[in-house]
């Protein structure tokens, strides 16, 4: 009777546990998103937490892809009209470091930047250029995060501190950022920096942008295309820097009217690695 | 019980020891604490009780609606008026002193949240 | 059993304060570190991950290098290994808190490290990563204590604690393999997206785990009355070296594929560590000491270990071939695999990576406090046996 007793309570116990758990894992491993595992072990309700699920996926907007309906933010640089104006991608440097308070740190290993100029052969290693021409030799190339339609960053992170959002902005919460920097391992582009001290040392609190926050020390962080400008219905900061010149366009990508797609359709535009399959969301006109 | 000529002495001192914060504060509760509220404005996001008992829930929330969901609308409706979800640039903006306001009762409750640490405090 | 560390003789003592020295210097300079942020270390935008994160992965290596004495015994009833399985499962537990605390030390804001299970993440091998290790630090302490106990005991242990002891051998697999995938899925870093990665890793943890055990137990031989045996340690060279020269096998192969191919992205980061690179005019071959280090001691340890007389006549060579096989795989993992990894960067330029003196003190710091872990639980059981046998 006992054994019998104890028999019946370790099946019940498995079987529970198999059935609260495995339906979660199962359907987090398929779509290999939303957060509501921790949630989802404690539903009972298969009605409920479909409902928390969907609604959860939706807000965090974390599914791999972003639907080709849904928006994608893009943006094209046409490196033509850097070679114009000289002094254009200094300005959109500046508009952007000092639009999102990024420090300044003279000491190289403490660095952070969030766009940059890069010679032409750093940002494109995988293009081939043997006999250089002038133009390339004696021009950089603005970079900054690409925003891939599939970041191997928001893969690797293990907090979904780094997400793609919905509309296709790959953007970091600075409040859950455990500091790991496994996204800056997996950044083929070298976009992420680490905070390695105290960010507000290499700011000028008196020049600071008080309408957006610094960040703490132990974060990374990389360029978010503006999301708190663009969810305003702005434009971007480095994009309105070089506003006349429309050396910097930015656009939905997903939206065959709009002036990104026709720039796309009327240039030779290319992308940063793409044979990383990592669907760069920033398209360069050389 | 053996050894009871040192345990129960031994255990009044323990007891002691751990209760000492209590009797050696007691009596002398320090004032509660009176964050000094806008001057013109009357009416805030919740009830003052709602508040006072679940701001940070809100913060989180709107932390949470604006970053990762990306809903930046102005939804939050203060005395007709409509705001974005933002500690600087909504809270803040009535709450324009956060010594006076917000470290009063962060003080007196001995709690450091880690908000200032990114968001900038109004200048004083 | 605890109160069995508690009992030793001064060198015993003198050795835990020597250790705890150490960790009361590395204490502080974390402290140091907590305060002012990850900048006290050499790290950089470019070399994001250092010492920290390549002793990590050395020792989840050690870690794993047990199961070489579990799988033996437990699978193929290979009764030689009888004694020593427990060194290899207490070791296996030293190595995993040296893991999570070079995790923990590595962290930008280690309080927030419980994110991982706040917000559990399957598609992050991080995640995962963190679930193997802990998985196979819990197996190793309940099988280790459980089967101790009842050898303290004199009774065979309880029959519900094998399916945890099978359970362990392919977990000890997991871990080694989660932490290669770390590293091998990482779209851009040519130099470790490679799928030889986890089976490379996996040799070298078998060379360098059982390695370490070899030397404790020649070590216990000389300071107590615990004897692993002839045959048991004899059995586990033969283990080692097999695991060892598939290692450099597979180190070979990784040659092989970047020099043949001929593909600049795979010959760079091989470049860089062992030969250098010039760039600009500046020569960038800091790493080159160390991986030369790597392939010299490496062919002296096997040398060392393949030879008779070195090998079964004299325990002081065998005990250097071991020791020399350590630091060499030591090198090779511990140092070169992950720094090198990140050189050149995305851009294809060169940071060099040197640690400051303050990391270093961390990392030794973590050093000792898994050796001091290990001497209390080794004395522990080494005093067990000792009482059994007296």
């Amino acid at each position: 009777m006992d054994k019998k007793r104890r028999d019946f309570l370790k099946i019940a116990g498995i079987s529970t546990l198999a059935g609260l758990g495995g339906p979660a894992v199962v359907d987090r491993l398929v779509t290999g998103t939303s957060p509501v595992g921790a949630r989802a072990a404690k539903e009972i309700d298969p009605a409920a937490l479909a409902e928390t699920h969907e609604a959860e996926a939706k807000g965090h907007g974390e599914a791999g892809e972003v639907a080709k309906t849904g928006r994608r933010w893009g943006l094209v640089i046409d490196l033509r009209k850097f070679r114009e104006d000289p002094e254009l991608a200094e300005k959109a440097i500046h508009a952007c470091h000092s639009t999102h308070n990024v420090p300044h740190f003279t000491n190289k290993r403490h660095e952070i930047k969030w766009i940059w100029l890069a010679e032409y052969e750093n940002a494109f290693p995988e293009h081939s250029s043997y006999y250089k021409d002038k133009l390339t030799l004696d021009n950089e190339v603005l970079v900054l995060c690409n925003h891939c339609d599939t970041p191997p960053c928001v893969r690797a992170c293990p907090t979904k501190a780094t997400f793609k959002n919905k509309d296709g902005i790959v953007a970091m919460d600075y409040h859950r950022c455990i500091g790991c920097r496994f996204c800056m391992a997996a950044c083929p582009y070298g976009s992420r920096s680490f905070n390695w001290r105290d960010p507000r040392a290499g700011l000028d609190m008196n020049k600071l942008n008080r309408k957006f926050p610094t960040r703490m020390r132990g974060v990374v962080e990389k360029c978010n295309m503006c999301a708190e400008r663009v969810g305003l219905g702005k434009q971007p900061a480095c994009v309105e820097a070089c506003a006349e010149s429309k050396a910097i366009v930015f656009g939905d990508l997903n939206d065959p009217n709009s002036e990104i797609r026709q720039m796309l359709k009327t240039n030779f535009t290319i992308q940063r690695k793409p044979s990383l399959g990592t669907h760069p969301s920033v398209f360069y006109i050389v | 019980m053996y050894d009871s000529d040192k345990i129960i002495p031994g255990l009044i001192i323990f007891v002691l020891f751990i209760t000492f914060p209590v009797w050696y504060n007691h009596g002398d509760a320090s004032e509660v604490p009176k964050p000094e509220l806008p001057k013109d404005v009357k009416e805030c996001v919740l009830p003052v009780a709602d508040m006072r008992a679940e701001h940070m829930q809100l913060l989180n929330r709107w932390r949470d609606l604006v970053l990762r969901t990306g809903d930046r609308s102005y939804d939050v409706k203060i005395a007709g008026k409509e705001y974005q979800k933002s500690l600087m640039n909504t809270c803040m903006q009535c709450h324009s002193s956060k010594k006076k306001f917000c470290d009063r009762c962060h003080t007196y409750a001995s709690v450091t949240p880690y908000c200032w640490d990114c968001h900038l405090a109004p200048v004083e | 059993m605890l109160e069995k560390a508690l009992k030793g003789n001064k060198y015993y003592w003198m050795w835990l304060a020597f250790l705890g020295t150490f960790m009361a210097i590395g204490a502080i300079c974390y402290v140091r570190q907590y305060n002012y942020g990850l900048g006290l270390t050499g790290m950089s935008r470019d070399v994001s991950w250092g010492l920290y994160i390549s002793q990590f992965t050395f020792l989840v290596g050690v870690a794993a290098g047990g199961v070489m004495l579990v799988l033996p015994y437990y699978i193929h009833n290979y009764k030689e290994f009888g004694r020593i399985t427990i060194l290899g499962e207490f070791l296996a537990i030293a190595s995993l808190i040296m893991c999570l605390m070079f995790i923990i030390v590595d962290l930008g804001q280690p309080i927030r490290a419980l994110n991982v299970l706040l917000h559990p993440t399957p598609h992050s091998m991080l995640f995962w990563d963190m679930i193997v290790l802990n998985g196979y630090l819990f197996l190793n302490l309940l099988c280790g204590w459980v089967i101790l106990t009842s050898e303290h005991k004199e009774v065979a242990p309880p029959k519900w604690i094998y399916p945890f002891v099978y359970i362990s051998i392919p977990f000890a697999i997991s871990i080694h393999t989660v932490t290669a995938m770390l590293y091998c899925g990482l779209p851009g870093r040519h130099f470790w997206l490679s799928a030889i990665i986890a089976p490379r890793f996996l040799a070298s943890a078998f060379a360098a785990g059982p390695s370490l055990i070899v030397v404790a137990a020649l070590i216990l031989k000389r300071v107590t009355k615990f004897d692993a045996g002839k045959k048991a340690i004899d059995k586990l060279v033969t283990i080692i070296l097999y695991a060892a020269l598939t290692n450099a096998f597979f180190v070979g192969l990784e040659f092989f594929v970047a020099y043949y191919s001929n593909i600049p992205g795979h010959k760079a980061a091989l470049d860089y560590l062992f030969f250098g690179i010039t760039e600009h005019g500046v020569t960038y071959d800091n790493l080159v000491p160390f991986m030369y280090g790597f392939v010299i001691l490496g062919v002296i340890a096997i040398a060392l270990l393949s030879i008779p007389y070195t090998r079964r006549q004299n325990d002081f060579y065998l005990g250097l071939g071991c020791v020399l096989l350590f630091i060499s795989l030591w090198l090779d993992k511990g140092i070169g695999f992950v720094l090198g990894g990140f050189v050149p960067n995305p851009l294809e330029q060169i940071t060099e990576y040197y640690p400051t003196a303050n990391e270093i003190f961390i990392t030794i710091a973590v050093w000792c406090t898994g050796f001091f872990i290990l001497s209390v639980l080794y004395k522990i059981a080494v005093k067990v046996e000792e009482d059994i046998h007296a």
